[in-house]
């Protein structure tokens, strides 16, 4: 295979439950604050959710918000603040080679029932279905949007992977900066899910909804106790470029992308499968040319579930065993499950950790689960491991999905 | 309602569909879309809330009668003098 350009990531934009920037979300993670609160939607009533307080009038006038949805707005937010904080001169590029590629779980669902119920009021008389439904619904929506927001020209649309999601925007504009098809990727994943209830109603329905007095302690991964998903909105988009254009132009550079896997287990609609988990960390390896015990900090996807859980733990340790120097960690306990922002929020959160050597931890852990014992699990308090060069970040998804990406300091 | 109460009305709604706009001061006789940012989606909106609200069936062939503040008075009077001017949420 040719030698591929290389891929870094120069900014940072997310909107998190726990944080509105990545100085925001990092202090909360290694301060132990959660961004779990009560939450209350039709038909479910009182549950709890990871719900966003970022700015939304920072970059949109009121009006781009009642047109548009929530996600597009995430997406514009985490867009805008990805440049700002990669310090671009966005004119000094050609617009049409600047792509955008948030990963979604799922979009349409929260603008749907929303119409649903406004025509129910009427009777079910369509003359009151909004225009602006399927503008609002399409796939491309989140993405979109940030391109009138910004005027950009290039490819722009979303990748939708389930909860693997996180992962696949900023694959796929690597790709695409590799391939030369464009000079600038804003790349990541949005959530908008806790805007519609057949989400919640669904998770109940399998039986996999977390329930908690407290909804800070809600989201438990690893502990005994845990009882399901904590559902989150939330974004996070990466601002990437070539090395040598990072370079060029004297960026700070976070990370560079170091390799990654997407696959399928091809075996359930819901139920997850080590084998293809376990491959799809192993292809990430492989990419990164890697050995499993070089990599020195693995955020796992856990979502909180009882099986779930304890699936992945055993596939984290079939790859990294006993690896004395592989930290663990999660970050849904802080958060809940932000969907197809999860995993790009997830290794947001992680990226500190190339310059500072600490490891987040996952909290809520009163009770390790015996099955989900993994060594080096970083539990309740942040660690502090010398050094972190390499981070290994993996998201799972329905029907099968699995991704992974491996991060890490820039080597000369 | 009166004229005034449905120059109201569909300033209320204008201020909905246009959150970011002043509508205090829109003059009664020029074209509203030469006054403040409004688009055809906006415009559409402006007909639904109509319909929402005042219960007014405002036919594609009618659209230009809500050209101006003035001309919605004269057109919509006849349909709302018999409503209540809706509070404003």
């Amino acid at each position: 295979m040719p030698e591929l350009a290389r891929i870094v990531l120069t900014g940072v934009g997310l909107a998190a439950p726990n944080g509105s920037s990545l100085p925001e979300f990092r202090e909360s993670l290694l301060s132990g604050r959660s961004g779990v609160s009560s939450y209350e939607i039709r038909h479910v009533g009182k549950t709890q959710a990871g719900v966003c307080g970022y700015d939304a009038l920072r970059y949109q006038s009121k009006k781009d918000l009642r047109r548009g949805t929530r996600a597009g707005s995430i997406a514009v937010y985490c867009a805008n603040e990805a440049v700002r904080d990669a310090g671009l001169d966005l004119a000094a590029y050609d617009a049409a080679r600047i792509g955008v590629f948030p990963g979604i779980t799922e979009h349409g669902n929260v603008e749907t029932e929303h119409e649903i119920h406004e025509v129910a009021k009427y009777g079910f008389d369509l003359s009151f279905w909004s225009h602006h439904h399927n503008p609002r619904t399409v796939a491309n929506n989140p993405a979109g949007e940030v391109t009138l927001n910004l005027g950009l020209k290039g490819p722009a649309y979303c990748l939708g992977g389930a909860c693997a999601a996180g992962n696949l925007g900023l694959i796929h504009g690597a790709q695409l900066l590799r391939l030369g098809e464009i000079d600038l990727a804003l790349a990541g994943g949005v959530s908008e899910s806790i805007r519609t209830f057949g989400i919640f109603a669904s998770f109940a329905a399998e039986g996999a909804l977390a329930r908690h007095e407290d909804p800070a302690r809600a989201s438990r991964p690893f502990d005994k106790a845990r009882n399901g998903i904590v559902v989150a909105e939330g974004g996070c988009l990466f601002a990437l470029e070539r090395l040598e254009d990072a370079r060029a132009r004297g960026a700070r550079i976070y990370a560079e992308l170091l390799g990654h896997c997407v696959n399928s287990d091809g075996t359930d609609f819901v139920l997850p499968d080590p084998a293809g988990q376990n491959a799809c960390i192993r292809g990430a390896l492989k990419s990164a040319r890697l050995a499993a015990h070089e990599i020195d900090l693995v955020s796992t996807h856990a979502t909180s579930t009882p099986s779930g859980d304890a699936v992945e733990a055993r596939v984290v340790r079939e790859v990294f065993g006993d690896g004395p120097r592989t930290y663990v960690n999660n970050t849904k306990s802080f958060i809940g499950h932000a969907m197809g922002a999860a995993g790009a929020l997830e290794l947001a959160g992680n990226l500190p950790s190339l310059t500072d050597g600490v490891v987040h931890p996952t909290i809520n852990v009163d009770e390790l689960d015996p099955e989900c014992a993994i060594k080096n699990l970083v539990t309740n308090a942040p660690l502090s491991v010398g050094r972190v060069d390499t981070i290994l970040n993996m998201s799972f998804g329905m029907l099968g999905i699995n991704s992974a990406v491996v991060v890490g300091n820039v080597r000369s | 309602m009166t004229e005034e109460e449905v120059i109201q009305a569909v300033k209320d709604i204008i201020q909905t569909v246009a959150p970011d706009e002043d509508v205090s001061g829109l003059d009664p006789d020029v074209r509203l879309r030469e006054q403040i940012d409004l688009d055809s989606m906006d415009f559409l909106d402006i007909v639904m809330e109509l319909r929402k609200l005042y219960g007014v069936q405002v036919p594609e062939e009618d659209y230009k009668e809500l050209a101006t503040l003035a001309s919605c008075v004269r057109y919509l009077h006849p349909k709302l003098s018999a409503k209540q001017l809706a509070l404003r949420v």
